[in-house]
């Protein structure tokens, strides 16, 4: 299974493919995130893989300058009971990703947290709001650049 | 239950509101429309969650959903903290079924270290993980049947839910966050006065479970209260990103102990209760027989329990015992590397996930080699299960909205995280 999702991956989107690995059992693989509908798409129509169930989508951020986040999908088939893990690199000064809303609708709100735990916005998201923080918060706090304590300020508290 | 007035909702969430699709037309709805404020201190919404509901009289037209205010930025904190010490921290996400989550947590951290908890570990962990199972859906049941106007349903359940909570009283010394698993094991093990107790609850369980649904099965307000009410089709659900018994209410036989088989589950014989309605009443129907079939898991655990070691003996991932500790050098140093550095996994990324009561919880870390994650993403059911709720209580009553929540069974514990 694993050998022929890499296989299939590289032979159709063999521009956007960047590079496949595996850890502790789990596939993963590295994609342009220019065609990341393109292939989230295949891997859920094609008849062979039928990956119907987006069970994940979360973001890593590398806190460095080149390629800073990384958005992570999880996969999950019913067909092979296989999971697989897409990454997209995205760097910081293009601060976007298609969103995947329109493959798979439960990505809706996932998409949403990843916006405001690090404020990497997702293209054609038809409700990117803030999911958790309040709507006036500037920051993103799951960034590397924001403390663990938080930053005075940033809410506004009960005046004395 | 007040009118809002614009200034009293955030004109994000109110234009999100009002651009909700709807495709219900309703003659004169502009003249009756209005906006109703629902939660976060409501009793039916299962903790903070706060609905923002467009009405048309009773019949709810749209709804926007509004999380965050138990938001307690846990993946935050589990960047700053070793594996060991977001142990305690698992407790309070799914804070009904705490040993589900310390499960979920040690596998996800065993899986990235590449160590193994020995046999009996996994078994004391198969038992808890499916009494917590039990105590979850019994909860669920109860204020389900409490939401719709069935009292008693409640007390009795929680009743059973109590002997399982005397049960981890014994096993680990806390009734409710109870910090059970280690990394490599669990952290005491289970005396035979616990054993004793868990093989007397599950004796009982089903005729205790029966005389609770005597009450509720056949009585005509209940089941109309929930028959046909919030329907979620196979194809919905899986749209939905509905794991756990609101998938298998919807007729998808998907369980994560089936499917992607960890501890010893591919060694039980258990059936996986599907129903193909996908309404609030299959919901209910789920869970109940899901309690039987955790009943029948646990008398066979205890029959395969082997004796041995309930923690692994490799000081250099796994916390070695306090006696090797006073009078063994190594050890001592191991124990101390360990504690103030922590466990410093290879680096790399694993996602692990178990099937818990609520649905699939998962924990996707990244390790760059330290004592502590990079990256902890939490990925818990009851945020994805939520996000049905608009679609499933449109065109319903107001009166509806209470047992749908109730059916999906959300802690906001876990849904924020």
């Amino acid at each position: 299974m694993q050998e022929l999702i890499v296989s299939k991956l590289k032979e159709n989107f063999s521009e956007a493919f960047i590079s496949s690995s595996i850890y502790m059992g789990d596939l993963s693989v590295n994609v342009d995130k220019k065609s990341i509908v393109k292939i989230c798409t295949y891997l859920k129509e094609d008849k062979e893989f039928e990956f119907q169930l987006c069970e994940d989508v979360t973001a890593i951020d590398w806190a460095k300058t080149k390629n800073r986040f990384t958005v992570v999908y999880h996969i999950f088939s019913f067909k092979h009971k296989f999971r697989l893990r897409i990454k997209a690199d995205v760097d910081e000064k293009d601060c976007n990703i298609d969103s995947v809303t329109s493959v798979w609708k439960t990505t809706n709100w996932q998409e949403r947290e990843v916006y405001d735990m690090f404020g990497i916005s997702f293209n054609n998201h038809s409700d990117l709001r803030r999911i958790y923080m309040p709507e006036e918060f500037e920051h993103h706090p799951l960034r590397k650049d924001f403390p663990l304590m938080g930053i005075p300020g940033s809410l506004p508290l009960p005046k004395k | 239950m007040e009118k809002l007035t614009e200034k009293d909702v955030s004109p994000k969430i109110l234009q999100a509101l009002m651009d909700a699709e709807s495709n219900i037309t309703i003659d004169e709805a502009l003249e009756n429309e209005m906006i109703l404020n629902m939660g976060p201190q409501h009793p039916a919404t299962h903790g903070v969650l706060r609905l923002l509901l467009r009405l048309d009289g009773e019949t709810i037209v749209a709804c926007v959903p509004d999380l965050g205010y138990l938001h307690r930025g846990y993946e935050k904190l589990a960047e700053n903290m070793t594996y060991y010490e977001f142990i305690p921290h698992t407790d309070r996400l799914d804070y009904i079924s705490p040993m589900s989550n310390n499960v979920a947590w040690a596998l996800a951290v065993e899986k990235l270290a590449g160590i193994e908890a020995p046999p009996r570990a996994q078994y004391i962990r198969m038992m808890v993980a499916e009494l917590a199972r039990i105590a979850s859906h019994l909860v669920a049941i109860g204020s389900l049947a409490m939401d719709v106007g069935a009292l008693t349903v409640f007390l009795w359940t929680l009743r059973e839910r109590e002997k399982i909570m005397d049960i981890w009283d014994i096993l680990c010394g806390a009734r409710f966050t109870n910090t059970y698993t280690r990394i490599g094991g669990v952290a005491n093990d289970a005396q035979p006065e616990a054993l004793k107790l868990v093989k007397d609850f599950i004796g009982k369980i089903e005729t205790n479970l029966d005389e609770c649904e005597r009450l509720v099965n056949s009585n005509k307000i209940f089941v109309e209260r929930l028959d046909g009410i919030g329907i979620a089709t196979k194809q919905q659900a899986i749209d939905f990103g509905f794991t756990g018994p609101n998938l298998r209410a919807s007729g998808v036989e998907f369980d994560l102990r089936r499917a992607t088989p960890y501890l010893f589950y591919n060694e039980i014989d258990f059936n996986i209760p599907v129903f193909t309605e996908g309404d609030c009443l299959a919901r209910y129907f789920v869970r109940a027989d899901e309690i039987r079939e955790s009943a029948k898991i646990i008398t066979q655990v205890l029959d395969k329990m082997p004796q041995g070691e309930t923690i692994l003996n490799q000081p250099k991932k796994v916390l070695p015992h306090k006696a090797e500790v006073y009078s063994k050098m190594e050890e001592l140093i191991h124990d101390f590397m360990i504690v103030n550095f922590g466990i410093n996994p290879p680096k790399g990324d694993i996602y692990s996930a178990i099937e818990n009561p609520k649905g699939e919880l998962g924990f996707y870390l990244v390790s760059e080699g330290e004592g502590h994650p990079w990256r902890c993403k939490i990925r818990s059911p009851s945020f994805i299960n939520l996000q049905s709720i608009p679609h499933m209580i449109k065109g319903h009553m107001i009166s509806d909205v209470v047992a749908i929540i109730g059916s999906i069974d959300p802690i906001m514990g876990e849904a924020d995280k």
